[in-house]
């Protein structure tokens, strides 16, 4: 495989949590913890996992919306951040689209001027950003006549969602964040705005980190697939590797909750129990143990390191380490 | 239906608080046999929660004209007024929420909520009631259960808020729960273990249900007959199988059609139903599907299509169901 146009490495976040009289933080909230992944160009990377997991913050981190607690990006080999690739030049490749198309636009700009505006900030002539932004339009299947002008109110949540797609193109950036892009969309206008994205990508030649809670979605989408966990990558691999045979019990309990559309082969058993835990004081160890069918002494005790079982395909399970000291774990290699 | 718990004939709702009005029901007729599950499947605004809270009576009474009939275990909702109509609530049917903190108040405990709701219905001893939260909580599965009656609701975790709603709803041993989109809000993960749950309640307590969703997989998972709505109609109603696996509506069609499952063959685009759900507050004439509709003659916006019946205790309201292809 070619090098990856984008590397993640050792991204933490933490927040506050609770505060003593002094504002100190007394707590915090371990959002993203020690996450790794690389995006290679052309491709679309799913993410998976629960609320709260910390799929919105990885993707807030990748834009710069919020400063890491620790961690590297690189983009093309450069340091993100750095004299080499300052974030403002960074910012250029990188373009995020929301779950919530409303509160993402300004109410008070038409949709061709919201579209405008980012190549306007970065110099670029009115009329050139504007017959710009009317081609993008038309692009993402809004006739520049009908919608130019409109407000965001005066579109559905749809058309909303296609003109912050055509708002985070203006910039022709390389890579597209797209977190949960189609979940507040109706059900029936959800495949239109799907099929939109596969058209850019190929159209714009685009890589896409696509973040989405819908398992259905995610696996039609995404060539490859990260599962997080309460902060952490727990695999990450080919889309129908993961789908057909996980490794991590956490993603193999994940796919196992998805319904199954046959009346006649309905769930008869909760492949786990319980929620997720509070990522205050999340669990020691592996994040996972508590809720995990398979877990024994050393998962409470130390934390498993992602290890490659298959080429571009990881997990982050005692199970899958050699000589982790998990009865099922393989032998350490001579 | 003849002995039917639940008939709900010709409900028209309409809010009149606004510039224009908005008819969000606009003739829906369900009726539910004791200890049946019919879920309510449709996008947003296309009047699942109105219809549910029309049947608790909840919707503001000076801006909403309701129009129609609700018979419930043989009380005519529409009629109750005063005492008789909170003894209906909580006793004959019940309601619970996609958030729980809808139903649960935040100031005090789980235990003394439901010893509250069973001591406002019946002639019992607060240890009575007590004793009785307690099986509840331990019927929805909450851990500990004794120590759970002393928490407060925002101590829970989402899934057990769940349960504990769930608890609530059943504490004065309803026939008819109305589940408005109880685990919309869930992970995956969680929602799996209380619509296995609900599902469990309801066979073992005989309760008829309607299950209000968005999300087919999930109506699949729990219902005996799915009812679509579109617009503010039933659009199309069967059982279970029938309709998603000869759909008569194309609405329901396209649906199913345009779901993601599997993996994408590389190049290969959805299925897709072109344009957006309609604004209530201006509907087109006819059969409001027909600006989305491929099927679509002049006869289908000109009136609005009575329900046509397409097999057995199933039937769209469509006057083209026949040239619907039928699936492979
Ligand atoms: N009190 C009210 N006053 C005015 N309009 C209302 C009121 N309650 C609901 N509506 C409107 O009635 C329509 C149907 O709403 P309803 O809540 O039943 O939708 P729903 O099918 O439950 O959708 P969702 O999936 O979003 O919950 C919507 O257009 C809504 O805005
Ligand atoms: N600004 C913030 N302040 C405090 N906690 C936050 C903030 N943003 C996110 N979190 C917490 O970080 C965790 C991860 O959140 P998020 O990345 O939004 O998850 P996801 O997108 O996977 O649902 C959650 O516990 C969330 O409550
Ligand atoms: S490391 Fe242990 S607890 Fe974690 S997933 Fe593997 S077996 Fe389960
Ligand atoms: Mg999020
Ligand atoms: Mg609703």
């Amino acid at each position: 495989m070619s090098a990856p146009l984008l590397e993640v490495r050792g991204l933490v976040k933490t927040f506050p949590a609770r505060r003593d009289l002094f504002g100190r933080a007394t707590s915090v909230v371990s959002a993203v913890d020690g996450v790794d992944f690389d995006l290679y160009e052309g491709e679309t990377l799913g993410v998976v996992g629960e609320s709260g997991c910390g799929k919105s913050t990885t993707a807030r981190l990748l834009l710069h919306l919020l400063d890491a607690t620790a961690g590297t990006i690189r983009f093309e080999g450069r340091t993100v951040g750095s004299r080499e690739l300052p974030w403002k030049a960074f910012r250029r490749q990188v373009q995020i689209v929301f779950q919530d198309s409303y509160a993402s636009l300004n109410p008070r700009l038409t949709v061709a001027e919201s579209v405008a505006f980012g190549p306007r900030v970065h110099g670029v002539p009115r009329a050139e950003a504007e017959a710009r932004a009317h081609e993008l339009l038309a692009r993402v299947g809004l006739e520049p006549a009908r919608f130019a002008g409109r407000f965001p109110h005066e579109l559905s949540g749809g058309q909303r969602q296609r003109v912050n797609i055509a708002r985070a193109l203006a910039l022709q950036p390389r890579v597209l964040v797209l977190d949960e892009p189609v979940s507040a969309l109706d059900k029936s206008v959800e495949a239109q705005v799907l099929n939109l994205l596969l058209d850019l990508k190929d159209a714009f030649r685009l890589t896409y980190l696509f973040i989405s809670h819908d398992l259905e979605v995610v696996r039609y989408m995404s060539d490859r697939v990260l599962v997080m966990y309460l902060g952490r990558v727990a695999e990450i691999g080919p889309t129908e590797e993961i789908y057909r045979a996980s490794r991590h019990p956490y993603t193999t309990a994940l796919l196992a909750s998805m319904l199954s559309m046959d009346p006649d082969r309905r769930t008869e058993a909760a492949p786990i129990s319980g929620d997720p835990p509070n990522p205050i004081d999340p669990p020691p160890g592996c994040r996972f143990h508590t809720r995990c069918a398979f877990a024994e002494d050393v998962c409470a005790r130390r934390a498993p390191a992602p290890t490659a079982i298959a080429p571009g395909h990881a997990v982050a399970c005692h199970m899958s380490v050699a000589g982790s000291g998990h009865s099922r774990a393989p032998a350490r290699a001579a | 239906m003849n002995g039917a718990l639940l008939e709900i004939r010709g409900l028209r709702v309409t809010f009149t608080g606004g510039a224009r009005p908005v008819r969000a029901v606009d003739g829906v007729d369900l009726a539910l046999a004791r200890g049946e599950v019919v879920a309510l499947l449709g996008e947003s605004g296309s009047g699942k929660t109105v219809t549910l809270r029309s049947v608790l009576r909840l919707h503001p009474e000076d801006r909403t004209r309701i129009e129609g009939a609700i018979r419930v275990d043989g009380v005519d909702v529409l009629s109750l007024s005063g005492e008789a109509l909170s003894d209906f609530r909580g006793r004959v049917a019940s309601m619970i929420f996609q958030e729980p903190m809808l139903a649960l108040d935040p100031v005090y405990t789980l235990g003394d909520q439901i010893v509250e709701a069973i001591l406002r219905h019946e002639q019992v001893t607060a240890r009575e009631a007590r004793a009785r939260a307690l099986r509840l909580f331990e019927h929805v599965r909450i851990p500990s259960p004794e120590r759970r009656l002393d928490s407060y609701p925002h101590e829970l975790s989402g899934g057990m808020r769940q349960r504990a709603m769930i608890a609530l709803a059943l504490a004065c041993n309803p026939k008819l729960l109305l589940a408005d989109e109880p685990t919309t809000a869930l992970d995956a993960t969680v929602q799996v273990q209380i619509l296995l749950l609900l599902r469990e309640l309801q066979r073992e307590l005989g309760l008829a249900m309607v299950f209000v969703t968005h999300d087919i997989s999930v109506a699949v998972e729990v219902a005996d007959r799915i009812a679509v709505m579109y617009a503010g109609r039933i659009v199309e109603i069967g059982a279970v199988r029938d309709v998603i696996r000869t759909p008569r509506h194309p609405y329901t069609a396209g649906l199913l059609a345009t779901r993601a499952h599997g993996g994408r063959l590389s190049g290969r685009r959805l299925a897709t139903i072109p344009g957006s759900p309609p604004d209530l507050a201006d509907l087109p004439p006819g059969c409001a599907f027909a600006p989305r509709c491929a099927l679509a003659v002049d006869a289908c916006r000109a009136a609005a299509p009575e329900p046509v019946e397409v097999g057995a205790g199933h039937t769209a309201r469509c006057i083209r169901a026949e040239r619907l292809p039928t699936p492979a």
